[in-house]
């Protein structure tokens, strides 16, 4: 297959999904470097799904085109089914058959002859730690065994751009772990991954890049640390051996930096939120100017928690919260 | 590294793809698929065996008695039409297990996939003429059993056989069909019963058409399960029936191109 030169793995532009009246994706445009993880943020019933399903060309786009490693996600589908692969939400292989089946039935469906197909059946089930159940029915499998061997029929060949749909909802930290391991080898080994997620945390730790979705709109986009960044650097902290350090300290830096700074008398420490890093470095260097002792000082980043609450006023809630509140 | 770090570092690394498969090794992958699923679940079987076996049985000795006098002319009457009403029947799981498919999402994986498209449902559906074959052998062995004496002896059986086969093959694109655009079983299954009870019933399964009212016979002239009914009839017993051999294969190639067509173009577009 002709690899096209390209920059961008996902090129979409003012991608339009409609359901009767519901816009259930209303407009997203985003460009997806290659070979990087593009995290896909958004609370129950955002559109990720079905955002997914029209760039892995399950859904025709009501509106908007979209490019996906260089091809037309509608005039040249098949090629665009050549390079990519699709784990989905729910049940992405066959419950009834077991493991090492399901890879082997996707072996042959990529065109592996019956040897290769078994061969490389065996080669996942090894690396994803599934020999055990090989033979087991998928439907007896573990949450966690789950996501692998969903994660492995999408790897039976290499696709150049993986989509990963809510990847470790439900899994327990463990089997989480390692679902991200497996996500972070993939990309060093070239893959573009596309996920989505209703973690804050995930898309914080695995994401080169996180696009916010909410109502079918994308109303945020950036590295994790620029989406912090938007709504303020978050927060200084500085530690002292000695409380008096520490009095001498808070006034210079409500002086500095013009904010009330809370004290930790058990700690010995100094917490004020900062909204540029240039100042925190300053009020810092002030600290030395006045022969203020300091122990050690850390900056930490808002959570994206509050990323969230400040973007759409509210924060990301699942549908059963909704549920709870309304009986 | 540890043996399973290597396996790790192994097994991701870059695995091209290989030339995409022909048209028959993915409907054979398909079709390898259906029958493992068989071997998961026997219990699939059940309609392809006990229906043959009570149908046979209920209206053999119900209406036997009752219609032609005695069972023995009945059955020679009677089995070329409830085995076409049996198989005619259960052309509908192939509907109601691809509707599973594509609640559950597997469907997804399948669509995303560079294969020649129709493969999914050829496959299956050829696995399904298995079922169809073995519905037919249980019931013509059991009626044989019981005293069913084909006419146009083996040779006949066998033509009767395929083309009812052929004709349950182009019918079940109906139920492809339904099965991509309904969306839950339930539904599905009433809509299926609500053409195939119509159809087998008034036909002429179970009595000749002329001893019907006017009204229904009319109905029963033009209903296609008719046609197969004696088409098959004809075939076993060795009369002349080639009118409605040649309707049935009209029937059957009309019905792959239009239901075929509206399947494949609803596996496309699916929402
Ligand atoms: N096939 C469909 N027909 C009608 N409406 C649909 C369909 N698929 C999705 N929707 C609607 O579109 C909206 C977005 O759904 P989508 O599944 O894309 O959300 P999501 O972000 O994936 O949510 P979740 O986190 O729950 O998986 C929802 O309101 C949903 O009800
Ligand atoms: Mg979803």
């Amino acid at each position: 297959m002709d690899h096209k030169q390209i920059t961008y793995a996902v090129e979409a532009n003012n991608l339009v999904k409609t359901f009767g009246k519901e816009r259930a994706v209303d407009g997203i445009s985003l460009n997806v470097p290659k070979g990087i993880v593009y995290g896909f943020l958004g609370p129950n019933g955002a559109g990720k799904t079905t955002t997914i399903r029209m760039l892995a060309t399950l859904l025709q786009p009501s509106e908007g085109h979209a490019k996906v490693m260089g091809y037309d996600l509608v005039q040249e589908a098949d090629s665009v089914r050549q390079s990519i692969s699709l784990t989905g939400q729910f049940a992405s292989v066959d419950e009834e058959l077991s493991g090492r089946e399901n890879l082997i039935f996707i072996g042959r469906l990529v065109g592996f002859s019956k040897k290769d197909a078994k061969t490389r059946a065996d080669e996942l089930l090894k690396a994803f730690k599934l020999e055990d159940a090989a033979k087991r029915q998928v439907k007896k499998y573990s949450g966690g065994m789950r996501r692998r061997i969903d994660i492995a029929a999408s790897i039976v060949t290499s696709p150049d751009l993986l989509f990963l749909d809510e990847p470790t909802t439900g899994l327990d930290p463990r089997s989480r772990n390692q679902v991200w391991d497996i996500v972070r080898a993939l990309v060093k080994n070239g893959t573009t991954v596309f996920l989505t997620t209703q973690y804050l945390e995930e898309a914080d730790q695995l994401a080169d890049l996180i696009g916010v979705i909410d109502q079918g709109k994308l109303i945020a986009e950036g590295t994790s640390k620029e989406l912090k960044a938007s709504i303020g650097a978050g927060s200084l902290t500085v530690h002292f051996d000695d409380v008096t350090e520490l009095e001498k300290a808070k006034e210079i830096f409500e002086q500095q930096l013009n904010h009330f700074a809370e004290a930790n008398l058990r700690e010995i420490s100094l917490t004020v939120p900062i909204k540029e890093h240039a100042k925190a470095a300053k009020a810092i260097g002030e600290l030395a100017n006045n022969d203020v002792q300091i122990k050690d000082f850390s900056m930490s980043q808002p959570s994206l928690d509050e990323v969230f609450l400040t973007l759409t006023g509210k924060l990301p809630e699942s549908e059963g919260d909704e549920l709870h509140e309304q009986s | 590294m540890s043996n399973h770090e290597e396996a790790f570092e192994n097994a991701i690394t870059v695995k091209k793809r290989p030339k995409k498969p022909s048209a028959l090794s993915a409907a054979s992958t398909f079709a390898w698929r259906a029958l493992l699923r068989i071997r998961y679940v026997p219990e699939q079987l059940f309609d392809v065996t006990v229906f043959p076996i009570i149908f046979l049985l209920m209206f053999t000795y119900l209406f036997g008695g009752a219609i032609s006098g005695s069972t023995g002319e009945y059955l020679d009457f009677v089995l070329p039409g409830i085995l076409v009403m049996t198989v005619a029947m259960i052309t509908m799981y192939t509907g109601l297990d691809l509707n599973k498919d594509i609640e559950k999402g597997v469907f997804d994986r399948f669509r995303s996939l560079p294969i020649w498209r129709p493969a999914v449902l050829v496959g299956a559906l050829s696995v399904d003429a298995v079922r169809y074959l073995i519905a037919s052998t249980i019931m013509i062995t059991l009626g044989y059993i019981l005293g069913f004496r084909p006419e146009a002896g083996f040779g006949g059986v066998v033509l009767g056989v395929a083309l009812l086969l052929f004709f349950s093959f182009s019918l079940s694109w109906i139920w492809t069909m339904l099965g991509i655009i309904v969306r839950t079983e339930k539904a599905l299954m009433a809509m299926s019963m609500m053409i195939l009870f119509p159809l087998t019933f008034l036909s002429s399964v179970f009595v000749d058409p002329t001893t019907m009212p006017n009204w229904l016979q009319k109905f029963v002239d033009i209903n296609p399960i008719t046609f197969v009914v004696d088409a098959v009839r004809g075939l076993i017993h060795g009369t002349d029936a080639i009118g409605d051999i040649m309707m049935v294969i009209y029937i059957s190639i009309g019905l792959i191109l239009v239901f075929g067509t509206l399947t494949m173009y609803f596996f496309k577009n699916k929402e």
